[in-house]
């Protein structure tokens, strides 16, 4: 009985603090601009199935893909078997859904054992590919010593919570050999079997490790749903409606500001009145001057590197890098809502995600050519960011390199961005 | 072939109203590796006997380089003006030979109110091939070639058009070869987002360098290519790396007019 309020105890402060943070998040995506995405449902839900459930645009690289989707179908099914143990830890019984599904609770636990072991191996790689082989795209300026550990934290976490389910079921099962207490014979276990020879043979110890290994796997796994929202491991969560949100437009297509068209046309036509719509800043300057979907791509971006990897400017030595941009803004986003928290809604730290995070090098190094926007397996658009933050420093700060004022004069001055001039533009056709 | 180019404004004169209004582009007006390009597309519109015309002087930037820079108050009003013009002479249909230019139209156009079918010179080619219309006979022979196809970024990845400049080359008698980045991972040259129009910000090396070693890697010794701007940037990458003779960098119509002696 003190065991299940202890259960339900832990359980309860787990979700709220969860659903807390969760909130938290939420709120902070939610100071970005309007943006519409709610258009064309049945071609997101498609999308979504595509890429975030069937995980189409990891197939780029196999070796990557194979292991992901190991630890992504074993993380998913093995999360069924949860659902039992929160049963059982809530009303004190033992694997309550053995009897009543008979063969088949014996299929599932073999399916289960089988997956975590593969996660488990694949965990290991995947620590090794990191820590040891150190492949390159791990690697960089905005890989710092927290987005390392916060890798390497999650990887060790799920060995050990594999370890721990894999180490719960060897002494079950030893102990249903024996069959001692309530731990009745509850199908084949593949996996624990063969781990089981390594367990003591005292029924004591058994029932200890089992208990040890039970409480330690539950728990981790409630400690881990509530490190997800200061991770980028919140990834596993937040990819699903990210890809929901996705651009449906081709990706060489730029937003139209609406906030010019109205100046601009009553530039070219003085009897045109623009719609008194208030407009408080062109382009970006801070986080609260993008829209949401660029900030639910900061809090999805898992730091892969396949966005930078692919990056023209990247490749060639520049300070871009669109996986910085990313975590950058997170960071930036994260320190605008610790600071509503901490001193309310207005309050200004006077500083800003331009200069404080991103620098204009940076932005300048950029090429616009998607490579990055293609590259990302849950449809992230660090591009936009990118055009975002430009048009501020053009727009509202006149501060681009003096060429590209040039080709600016150029344009307005002779509608080329050379300095040609317009009467001479059929001029190809003269001498062929 | 002796060029007769019509411009919107004969046209318009005499009563006229072409099929296809052919965007030329800046580049492709003002740069000189990019006017031959220009004349050479103008020579298959005229073999096929499409009707078309061009805009001339009449016709200005579309904005692309403002807008990727973030000058959005310029790029519309280009795209406002340019709008106007299009209208004004009714245009419905065009064709252009800069990506850029069919990116910046196709896409962004419509909703300033601008809205045609715009296809890439690319596209045309390939469409007229389907058709039976344009063959590779009667020109340059590209066998014992290994041609390459360097996607431009807006016709690629920005468009999702791959298919019809390769279609273009399959034609040739001749080995097409495909880079290791190729496709929608295909590396850019290095021009875009008004990076043409500036210095490149400080780096380890090129960008079109580093497309080289794809080139190099793939044992090309076309490079073709469906941009004026990816055009400049390959040309000097070939520059760099000394090998001007061996490796000849060539837009899909140039080849096309080749191919068909035109």
């Amino acid at each position: 009985m003190a065991a299940q309020i202890v259960f339900i105890v832990i359980l309860t402060a787990a979700v709220y603090l969860f659903g807390k943070n969760v909130a938290k998040v939420r709120r902070n995506i939610l100071l970005g601009r309007d943006v519409d995405r709610s258009d064309n449902p049945a071609k997101r839900w498609g999308i979504m199935a595509r890429v975030a459930l069937g995980q189409s645009k990891m197939v780029k690289r196999p070796v990557a893909a194979i292991l992901h989707i190991l630890v992504y179908v074993g993380f998913v099914i093995i999360n069924i078997e949860v659902l039992e143990i929160m049963v059982d830890g809530i009303f004190g019984s033992h694997r309550v859904f053995a009897k009543p599904l008979g063969g088949f609770y014996s299929m599932l636990i073999g399916g289960f054992e089988v997956l975590a072991l593969l996660v488990l191996a694949a965990c290991v790689v995947f620590l090794v590919r990191r820590n040891v082989i150190k492949l390159k795209r791990f690697s960089g300026t905005e890989m710092t010593a927290w987005p390392k550990s916060d890798a390497n934290y999650i990887l060790i976490t799920e060995i050990l919570l594999m370890g721990a389910f894999l180490t719960m079921n060897a002494s079950d099962y030893k102990l249903q050999l024996l069959h001692f207490g309530h731990y009745a014979t509850a199908g084949s276990f593949p996996i624990g079997a063969m781990i089981a020879p390594l367990l003591p043979n005292s029924t004591e110890a058994l029932v200890i490790t089992e208990r040890v290994c039970w409480w330690f796997h539950i728990i981790g796994i409630l400690a881990f749903l509530n490190y997800l929202p200061y991770s980028k491991h919140f990834h596993i969560l937040l990819a699903f409606p990210n890809i929901y949100y996705s651009n449906l437009n081709k990706k060489g297509k730029f937003t139209n500001m609406d906030s010019v068209t109205g100046e601009v046309k009553a530039m070219l036509d003085p009897s045109f009145v623009p719609e008194g719509t208030e407009i408080s800043r062109f382009g970006a300057k801070d986080v609260t001057d993008l829209t949401w979907k660029n900030l639910m791509d900061a809090y999805t971006c898992t730091e892969c590197g396949r966005c930078t990897s692919v990056c023209p400017a990247n490749i060639t030595g520049k300070l871009l890098s669109p996986r910085k941009i990313m975590m950058d803004t997170r960071d930036r986003l994260t320190e605008v809502g610790n600071d509503i928290d901490k001193h309310g809604k207005d309050y200004n730290d006077d500083k800003s995600l331009l200069d404080n995070y991103i620098s204009r090098e940076e932005l300048w190094a950029c090429t616009t050519c998607n490579a990055c926007v293609e590259a990302c397996p849950v449809n992230i658009n660090p591009l936009e960011i990118i055009t975002e933050m430009r048009r501020y420093v053009i727009m509202e700060e006149s501060q681009a390199p003096a060429s590209l004022n040039n080709m600016f004069g150029n344009m307005e001055n002779n509608g080329a961005p050379w300095k040609y001039s317009q009467s001479d533009r059929l001029n190809w056709a003269l001498n062929n | 072939m002796e060029l007769i180019i019509p411009t919107m404004a004969q046209m318009a004169a005499e009563g006229k109203q072409p099929d296809i209004l052919f965007w030329v582009g800046c580049a492709g007006s003002f740069d000189e590796r990019a006017q031959k390009i220009t004349r050479d597309i103008c020579k298959i519109l005229q073999h096929v006997n499409i009707s078309y015309a061009v805009l001339g002087t009449e016709e200005a930037c579309t904005g692309d380089p403002a807008k990727r820079a973030g000058n959005e108050f310029l790029f519309q009003m280009q795209a406002m003006m340019n709008i106007q013009v299009l209208d004004g002479y009714n245009i419905k249909k065009i064709v252009t030979g800069c990506p850029h230019c069919f990116n910046t139209i196709a896409n962004e156009y419509p909703g300033l109110g601008g809205n045609y079918e715009v296809i890439h010179h690319t596209q045309l080619i390939q469409q007229l091939i389907d058709e039976g219309k344009l063959k590779a006979e009667g020109g340059e022979s590209f066998k014992g070639r290994r041609i390459t196809f360097h996607d431009p970024c807006y016709l690629g990845r920005g468009n999702n058009v791959y298919e019809a400049p390769r279609r273009a080359l399959e034609v040739l008698d001749t080995e097409l070869v495909e880079m290791k980045r190729c496709k929608s991972n295909g590396l850019c040259c290095g021009a875009g987002g008004a990076q043409m129009f500036k210095e490149p910000e400080p780096g380890k090396k090129e960008i079109n360098d580093e497309r080289m070693l794809d080139v190099l890697e793939a044992k090309a010794n076309v490079i073709a290519s469906g941009c004026p701007f990816c055009m400049t940037m390959l040309s000097d990458g070939v520059k760099h790396i000394d090998k001007e003779q061996e490796i000849k960098v060539l837009d899909i119509a140039e080849i096309t007019v080749r191919a068909n002696g035109l």
